[in-house]
């Protein structure tokens, strides 16, 4: 065990006897460690009298039916979503389609409805490539569920 | 704090509880709501204070603790019944946590303007007037270097002083080794005892 880890281990009691000796024996070697030793005592005994501020009780009491609601609400919404994402395709696709064969429709709407079933198609992949790529460069990445 | 953690289902759980533990799970995993709220229940104080270590904000402590539960029981087919439900969980969590850290690009402007999320330990005897504002002081300017952190040594710090888990639990929890816990703990306690020097 490097000295630094000695040092946390004795903040911590978490030392063997013969650790405990260790330490001490390069301690008294070493004046600036030995210095640095009761900076860290120091803080060790600032941070020993503090604690996480407690949330109202109050908030113990709902946290279940909060979370409850949100698992409700997350499949509502995938629901609503799923059935608004196919009827909205279907409408798109019958209503472009119509238009598209309409003879008296000028050349330029036929060319704009083009343009922009392109356009969306092409910020659709280009989000979903950004997303894949943010992804990949996560660095959290490895944080498995 | 400490005493939460051991009902939570971490290391050290009494068999009995890790049995019950493990019906709740078994529930849960078939869909059972009740049983995975009871597991919410058991693990809710500790994964809210453990979020409130890590982002430093109590209502955003709340929220991702809670959107962690919800992510936890969209992927509890993930979950293995002969293992504890919290280190599972905290996997779930701590990305949550550091998602939001690093989507808030400012986020160390906006936890310097929260409320405070240390206080006096409840078992202090009282103090003095003079020595409570100066304990308070100390408070807020421990604080304010804990939010400078970087966050896995902010991590590390946390689930040690503030959850009271010992290295081998921290290193468990955590997936990374024993001595990685005690070189990001040095690190951050030597960047916490430079700022307060720096301070004075």
């Amino acid at each position: 065990m490097n000295v630094e880890h000695l040092m946390m281990a004795a903040l911590d009691d978490e030392l063997t006897a013969e650790e405990q000796a260790a330490l001490d024996e390069r301690l008294a070697a070493d004046p600036e460690l030995a210095a640095e030793m009761r900076r860290l005592e120091q803080l060790k005994e600032m941070t020993r009298m503090t604690q996480i501020k407690s949330p109202p009780e109050e908030q113990w009491s709902h946290y279940w039916q909060d979370v409850y609601n949100r698992m409700e609400r997350g499949a509502g919404w995938i629901l609503f979503s799923l059935g608004a994402i196919v009827l909205l395709s279907y409408g798109l696709w019958h209503a472009v389609g119509e238009l598209w064969a309409d003879a008296s429709l000028p050349l330029f709407v036929k060319l704009a409805i083009f343009s922009l079933g392109t356009g969306g198609i092409v910020l659709f992949v280009s989000t979903v490539r950004e997303k894949l790529f943010t992804y990949k460069h996560d660095p959290y990445k490895e944080v498995e569920r | 704090m400490e005493m939460v953690l051991q009902q939570s289902g971490g290391p050290g759980i009494a068999d009995a509880e890790r049995v019950a533990e493990r019906a709740l799970v078994e529930k849960a995993q078939r869909g059972d709501r009740e049983a995975f709220g009871e597991l919410v229940r058991q693990s809710m104080r500790r994964a809210y204070y453990v979020a409130l270590g890590l982002v430093g904000s109590p209502d955003d402590a709340l929220d991702l603790s809670q959107d962690a539960f919800v992510r936890a029981f969209a992927a509890r087919h993930t979950l293995d019944p002969e293992r504890p439900f919290y280190p599972w969980y905290y996997q779930i969590l701590r990305r949550r946590c550091f998602n939001f850290l690093r989507d808030s690009k400012l986020h160390r402007e906006k936890l310097a303007t929260e409320s405070p999320w240390i206080v006096a330990d409840a078992n202090q005897k009282v103090q003095t007037p003079e020595r409570e504002a100066e304990l308070k002081e100390l408070r807020q300017r421990l604080q304010t270097a804990i939010d400078t952190l970087p966050d896995h040594e902010r991590e590390v710090f946390v689930l040690r002083e503030y959850d009271g888990l010992r290295y081998r639990e921290i290193a468990d929890l955590v997936g990374i080794p024993q001595g990685t816990v005690m070189s990001r703990l040095y690190s951050a306690r030597r960047r916490l005892a430079n700022e307060l020097g720096e301070q004075r």
